[in-house]
């Protein structure tokens, strides 16, 4: 299959601009006429419901939450990315292209990475409008700050709860439009297929998750913002309720799955302590502007801290190894998140790991305590004060900027991280691939769009921080809305279509067929059960580190976990009811499929490249080693039997704004 | 460590509800949440119905977990939701009682799930700012004092979770409501709008079903992200200058 991006023609910075005045448009008139579906309530399908609706169109909106305003992006801690050079440091809407492009080791498409960028600065403006309460300096402006792989501060957020706020903001627009009509609302309803009717998206079968009734809706297109695939891991920083579901049901009906290897795994997350546990939590990254990640320099230590016979705070001064300053002087402890985690792999690997299981290290604010105490304590006139003083007024600074995210550690492990220092590890949080879009965010399959983690288009194999939020709020906002048109602007006559049709009629008996098959099935095993197995097979073989043996080794143990989870998995309940077991069932066997198909394709990629990792591909230092020659393309998977062998298809990446460099941090 | 649990189990909104008695082994590292899933797997391996909650982000964040845990919405923590709240804060031997949150704006799904769209159509009513998009100016055209944006974000941080409609004696909504126009009505982008949003959220409050407030603060003791009864204040005084200022109407 040939994939045409359809990037613009003409100067990368010129692209969109003229891209975006020579669209074709739809009239008001004719908007009203036309029916989209939004599936996803979170920054890039709130937003996208909000501004579709205020354009005219006839939006339906689905999410499996109880309220719009659970969506996980509302759990994003740190900020949001925008090119504002607010702080006069030398930034522009080139160096975030560049840094996003670079920061994604050159595995994203340049169009999409420099339309991203543009657009950044309208997203604060749109969120400080919406009444987002962004952190201020004491003159009313807003205040930045920075993030990994970054050498200037443009970074906008709200305490620790940027996510929250910005997903409040777009929920609130959302909220309006419904009170307008223009937006109808499906509170817990989750998306279970997509409907073709002859060969374009035109509606989906979605359950009822309160009444268990398997529904019918149509429309003349369909977006899909359901996020990403992290939990195929089982326990990542995701919510317990992320799924692969509907961009995998899209695959199952010819959408394709691009760059599936590509998972970011978090280098600041609470390290795992017992088997029961459900999740990861996330520390956000904005803790390394302030915090120093060392290991104990001796094995002995690092072992005695192990038996709880040592603590962090006993580690003389010389006896620890700052390993990211050692390593990447130039970006110290804010390199990108897929250097500080191997980089942390690499010392745990070698014994230095803190923590009871070995894998964990520290992070430390003792210094930057001492540091805001004594600069406080100057701009304070105190004379000679006392260390106790500037410790004092230490933790303050710190907890003005990090409150509550200190609060939550502690709340969680029991420890105080203003006294002692954090125990980190790294943990799956962000997949950069997701389903194959061209420049206008549609699919393969005509109608069908794809926004924010869910489609793979602006982190290439590595996503930097504080980017999630803006991607989403970009493709919502500034994005969609307007290329939405080039589907629609040739559908203005077409009818409304009607939920009898027979590509509906079956597509409704698939899903109730496949959901009364796992009821009927009654085996022995929960689904979580199979998942946790999911899991382990993707950690220990497709997660931090890859190799081809071990993938081939994976694949096959996800084909028999495939073959087992059909004979034994149980599921209690039935159809016509509030039934969650139901919903995890088919979320894990979807999880299952897309797990197979991530191994196969860290399997195809020989060569190593942002989150993903393949030890055959390595310089002599450990660094990760790109292959541009063989390996400067997406992967799009199509999958559509998966009794027979997933397809390959490759879109070739070109490069003309940027030059590709070995990406170095040092 | 060994716990007696006492959950409320309920087949749908009609169905009258009772008591179920469990016993369940757990550690002091578990959360609450954790616990309740080592007692589900239990369940569905003896094949029977899993006791059902509302859950997501596990972080305290999202505000869909909720449950009344010995009597107090999220439980005894203050400031702490359900999914936060760790097993080293109870011990062994301890009988827990795990009820839904109640009130009659807040059907009952199944077992602890209830029904809380009230909120989002309160929301609705008015908790916005009408601005398209795209229609915005420069971000920092308008100043807006340190002091005053963390006010707002302080009554914005409201995660919707409900516990206080589920603390209050006459299950009034009044501190999320109120959480919302202050949020709102704080900020200078927020002020145009600021009574109608008043009015005509307070308007869709009573439609809904939720109870008058008497002053009795349970919501902001029991509040999981600690909003204050301030707002509610606030928003009272929004709300009668909104009712004598006839051009709002």
């Amino acid at each position: 299959m040939e994939l045409n991006g359809k990037v613009p023609p003409g100067p990368i910075s010129e692209k969109w601009t003229k891209y975006k005045s020579s669209m074709p448009l739809v009239s008001p008139d004719n908007k009203r006429r036309l029916d989209v579906i939004v599936v996803g309530t979170g920054l890039a399908g709130g937003a996208a419901a909000a501004s579709l609706g205020e354009l005219g169109y006839n939006v339906k909106c689905f999410t499996f939450h109880d309220s719009p305003r659970r969506a996980h992006s509302i759990a994003a801690q740190g900020g949001i990315n925008a090119a504002k050079n607010y702080k006069n440091d030398g930034d522009s809407v080139h160096r975030l292209f560049y840094d996003t492009v670079k920061g994604g080791d050159y595995r994203s498409r340049e169009a999409n990475v420099h339309r991203l960028a543009e657009v950044s600065v309208n997203i604060i403006d749109q969120c400080v409008a919406q009444g987002v309460p962004f952190a201020r300096e004491y003159s009313g402006m807003l205040d930045n700050r920075s993030f990994g792989g970054v050498q200037v501060q443009r970074t906008f957020y709200a305490r620790g709860q940027t996510g929250q706020q910005l997903l409040i903001g777009a929920y609130q627009a959302l909220s309006r439009q419904v009170s307008n009509g223009t937006v109808t609302l499906y509170n817990r309803h989750e998306m279970l297929d997509v409907v073709l009717i002859d060969g374009k998206a035109r509606g989906i079968i979605a359950r009822n998750l309160v009444t268990g009734k398997v529904e019918r809706f149509a429309a003349h297109c369909v977006v899909l913002a359901t996020g990403g695939y992290g939990n195929v891991f089982y326990l990542s920083t995701n919510a317990m309720n992320c799924n692969v579901t509907a961009a995998w049901r899209a695959v199952r009906r010819g959408a394709l799955m691009a760059n599936p290897c590509f998972t970011q795994i978090h280098p600041t997350c609470i390290p795992q302590y017992g088997d029961y546990q459900s999740k990861l939590t996330l520390m956000s990254e904005s803790l390394r502007n302030d915090g120093r990640v060392w290991v104990p320099k001796k094995k002995e230590d690092a072992e005695a801290i192990r038996q709880g016979k040592k603590r962090g705070i006993d580690i003389p001064e010389a006896d620890r190894d700052y390993y990211l300053e050692r390593r990447y002087p130039a970006f110290g402890n804010l390199v990108p998140r897929d250097v500080a985690s191997r980089a942390a792999k690499v010392e745990c690997d070698k014994g230095h790991g803190i923590v009871p299981t070995g894998l964990g290290v520290y992070l430390d604010f003792a210094d930057a305590i001492e540091r805001y105490g004594k600069s406080k304590a100057h701009s304070m006139n105190l004379e000679n004060p006392s260390p106790e003083k500037i410790r004092e007024l230490g933790e303050k600074v710190v907890e003005e900027k990090y409150g509550n995210l200190f609060e939550m550690y502690e709340k969680i492990t029991g420890e105080d991280p203003y006294k002692m220092p954090m125990k980190i590890y790294p943990a799956v949080h962000y997949t950069m691939g997701g389903l194959w879009v061209d420049y206008n965010l549609e699919t393969n399959i005509p109608g069908l769009f794809a926004l924010g983690e869910c489609n793979f288009s602006d982190h290439g194999a590595n996503r930097l921080g504080a980017s999630a939020l803006m991607q989403g709020l970009a493709d919502g906002y500034f994005v969609i809305p307007y290329t939405i048109g080039t589907f629609l602007a040739d559908e203005i006559r077409t009818p409304r279509f009607s939920t009898d049709a027979p590509e509906f009629e079956a597509a409704e008996k698939a899903v109730t067929d496949r959901l009364q098959g796992f009821l009927k099935n009654n085996g022995n095993q929960s689904a979580e059960s199979f998942h946790r197995r999911l899991g382990k097979i993707m950690w220990d073989y497709c997660g931090m580190s890859r190799n081809a043996e071990g993938l081939k080794k994976a694949r096959k143990m996800i084909q028999e976990l495939r073959e087992e989870f059909y004979k034994d998995v149980y599921v209690p309940g039935s159809l016509d009811e509030y039934n969650p077991e139901l919903e995890k069932v088919a979320r894990v066997a979807d999880f299952i499929e897309m797990g197979e198909l991530m191994c196969l394709d860290a399997l195809e990629r020989n060569e190593s490249c942002g989150g993903h990792f393949r030890e055959e591909s390595q310089t002599p230092e450990g660094e990760a080693l790109r292959d541009d020659a063989n390996y400067a393309f997406v992967s799009a998977w199509g999958w559509t039997d998966t009794s027979k062998e997933p397809e390959l298809h490759k879109e070739p990446l070109k490069f003309e704004a940027i030059e590709l460099k070995t990406r170095s941090y040092k | 460590m060994k716990l007696t649990l006492k959950v409320w189990r309920q087949k749908n909104a009609k169905d009258k509800g009772h008591f179920e008695t469990y016993q369940v082994t757990a550690n002091e590292h578990m959360s609450f949440l954790e616990m309740l899933d080592v007692l589900n797997e239990s369940l569905i391996s003896e094949k029977k119905d899993p006791v059902y909650f509302d859950h997501d982000c596990r972080e305290g964040i999202c505000g869909t977990c909720s449950m009344v845990i010995n009597g107090q919405p999220h439980g005894p923590m203050q400031g702490t939701t359900a999914c936060q709240l760790h097993m080293r804060h109870f011990k062994d031997g301890n009988t827990i009682t795990i009820e839904p949150f109640r009130a009659k704006a807040f059907p009952v799904v199944k077992d602890l799930v209830v029904d809380r769209s009230a909120f989002d159509r309160i929301m609705q009513a008015g908790g916005y700012i009408s601005v398209d998009t795209g229609q915005a100016v420069d971000g920092n055209s308008i100043p807006i004092g340190k002091e005053t944006a963390a006010k707002a974000f302080d009554a914005a941080a409201c995660i919707g979770c409900g516990a206080c409609v589920a603390a209050c004696p006459n299950a009034s909504a009044m501190l999320f409501v109120s959480a919302k126009v202050s949020h709102l009505g704080l900020l200078p982008q927020g002020k145009v709008e600021a009574k109608r949003r008043a009015l005509n959220m307070v308007h869709q409050m009573d439609e809904e079903g939720f109870g008058m407030c008497s002053n009795v603060t349970a919501c902001e003791a029991e509040c999981p992200k600690e909003i204050s009864v301030d707002n509610i204040a606030r928003l009272n005084r929004e709300y009668i200058g909104a009712a004598f200022t006839a051009d709002e109407k």
